[in-house]
């Protein structure tokens, strides 16, 4: 039921951040190919609406701050 | 603050602030606009630089040089070691000293620059950009430019609103992690760089002396050995079996693309330097002189165009870039894919056989030489960079 989202259509978002572990290092916005990752001073979120789920961002992250979570993040967890 | 400038940077590490200091110099108005609370903070580097490198845009100080490099040493998987002299002098930075004295050369140019500046958007009229929007202090505003001038970094989405494609490949961004940590028993005039499948595999690891025991200590990867196991966790590893008293100062994460440079890096009113246009030397994952370089380029070129008043001269900046540079980042960028992919076995093997020269003949070229006869494809590319 769950796969990637190439096609756009699906839209449970599956990629976890723990900011409270992040370092804010850029390293996963440089690597994400939709530009769905906002990063400040030390701020960090996923855009739910760009993100395809490829996980390219959690295979980077120096730090595991970012999980893959096959069951879905709950909008109140964001 | 005017309400229009001619140029605005976007982030103020060492290339933005050269891109600032040189348009500023030559003669336009320059506003530099940083993210961070600091210039130069926090810092995301290993800080090892070649002072002829430097020395072509600031004059050494000893306030922002940790120590001096005269040393190269290799460590093989098994532990073999190849002590190499260097040819020339190096130099472990105090970055945050060093960044704070760039911007600072900009400013005395005539740079304006404000920090907590977060760029979110870009302004963009009849297909070209000519302004940016930000958040300063929880407020938004928009300031116009005729060139915008993205030194964002790594991360760069300045690039990418511009239409430039600034992201990496996973497979190519190396993730970095790096700990400055005292009680750090080495000899504090050498770079120690360790090869292999049990240090940082597809990428290596560092141990590069700041003097009174300090060292910055760090490892990259790729994405690839990534989704196995991460960065942090190689050096914890690390760190448990080769310095179990160390005490850590400071701990930074990071993303180096080991890339050459950017196909593109200039669209209309917007150019890329630095870590953003991908300007770092991808064998060594060097980016501070390249930086600097790509910076004082793009810095001069902007200045000409708007006084010249045809901003379709910006892309000279691409061209001229390819020269210095690119072109030779290109060239280390094939030797890294054949040096980064060796067996375990293949570094000890050239390792051993590099420990039996003389000394006098134990120099980077010979060690380039030693990498080739395991890959003779890499050999034209290797002859070209170190037997010109």
């Amino acid at each position: 039921m769950l796969k990637y989202n190439y096609t756009k259509e699906i839209v449970l978002l599956l990629i976890e951040i723990l900011p409270d572990k992040c370092d804010f290092c850029g390293c996963c916005v440089g690597v994400c190919p939709e530009d769905a990752i906002e990063l400040k001073e030390a701020e960090i979120k996923i855009i739910e609406e760009l993100c395809t789920n490829c996980s390219k961002c959690v295979w980077s992250c120096p730090i595991e701050v970012l999980k893959f979570n096959r069951n879905g993040i709950e909008a109140a967890e964001l | 603050m005017k309400n229009e400038y001619d140029v605005i940077v976007v982030g103020a590490g060492p290339a933005g602030s050269m891109a600032a200091k040189f348009a500023s110099e030559n003669g336009v108005s320059v506003l530099m606009l940083e993210k961070d609370r600091d210039v130069g903070y926090p810092v995301r580097c290993g800080e090892a630089v070649s002072l002829a490198g430097i020395e072509e845009f600031v004059k050494p100080d000893p306030k922002w040089i940790s120590a001096e490099i005269t040393k190269f040493s290799f460590i093989s998987p098994d532990k073999t070691e190849v002590i190499i002299p260097f040819e020339g002098k190096g130099v472990i930075l105090e970055r945050k000293i060093f960044d704070y004295e760039l911007a600072n050369l900009a400013s005395q140019k005539g740079t304006e620059i404000l920090t907590r500046a977060y760029v979110n958007g870009l302004l963009i009229e009849n297909n070209s950009v000519c302004g940016v929007k930000y958040d300063f202090r929880g407020k938004q505003f928009q300031i116009k430019s005729k060139i915008v001038i993205g030194a964002d970094g790594v991360e760069s989405r300045v690039g990418r609103w511009g239409g430039l494609k600034t992201h990496s490949d996973f497979r190519d961004m190396e993730s970095g992690i790096q700990i400055t940590a005292s009680n750090i028993n080495v000899d504090q005039n050498t770079c120690y760089f360790y090869w292999g499948s049990e240090y940082a595999p597809q990428g290596y690891l560092w141990i590069f002396p700041k003097g009174n025991g300090l060292a910055n200590i760090g490892l990259a990867i790729t994405g690839d050995i990534g989704k196995k196991k991460s960065a942090l966790s190689f050096l914890n590893d690390f760190m448990k079996n080769y310095f179990p008293n160390a005490s850590v100062l400071s701990s930074v994460a990071g993303g180096i693309p080991f890339t050459p440079t950017l196909e593109k890096i200039v669209n209309p009113g917007i150019m890329l330097v630095g870590d953003a246009a991908r300007q770092i030397n991808p064998l060594s994952g060097g980016g501070i002189v390249s930086g600097m370089i790509g910076g004082s380029i793009a810095g001069k070129v902007a200045a000409h165009a708007i006084k010249n008043d045809d901003l379709h001269k910006i892309y000279d900046y691409e061209i001229l870039w390819r020269e210095r540079l690119g072109k030779r980042h290109e060239m280390f960028n094939r030797i890294k894919n054949g040096i980064y992919k060796f067996s375990d076995e293949k570094y000890d093997q050239i390792a051993h056989s590099l420990v039996e020269l003389p000394d006098e003949k134990r120099t980077l070229g010979n060690v380039a030489k030693k990498a080739v006869i395991n890959n003779p494809s890499l050999l034209i590319d290797v002859a070209k960079v170190f037997f010109k």
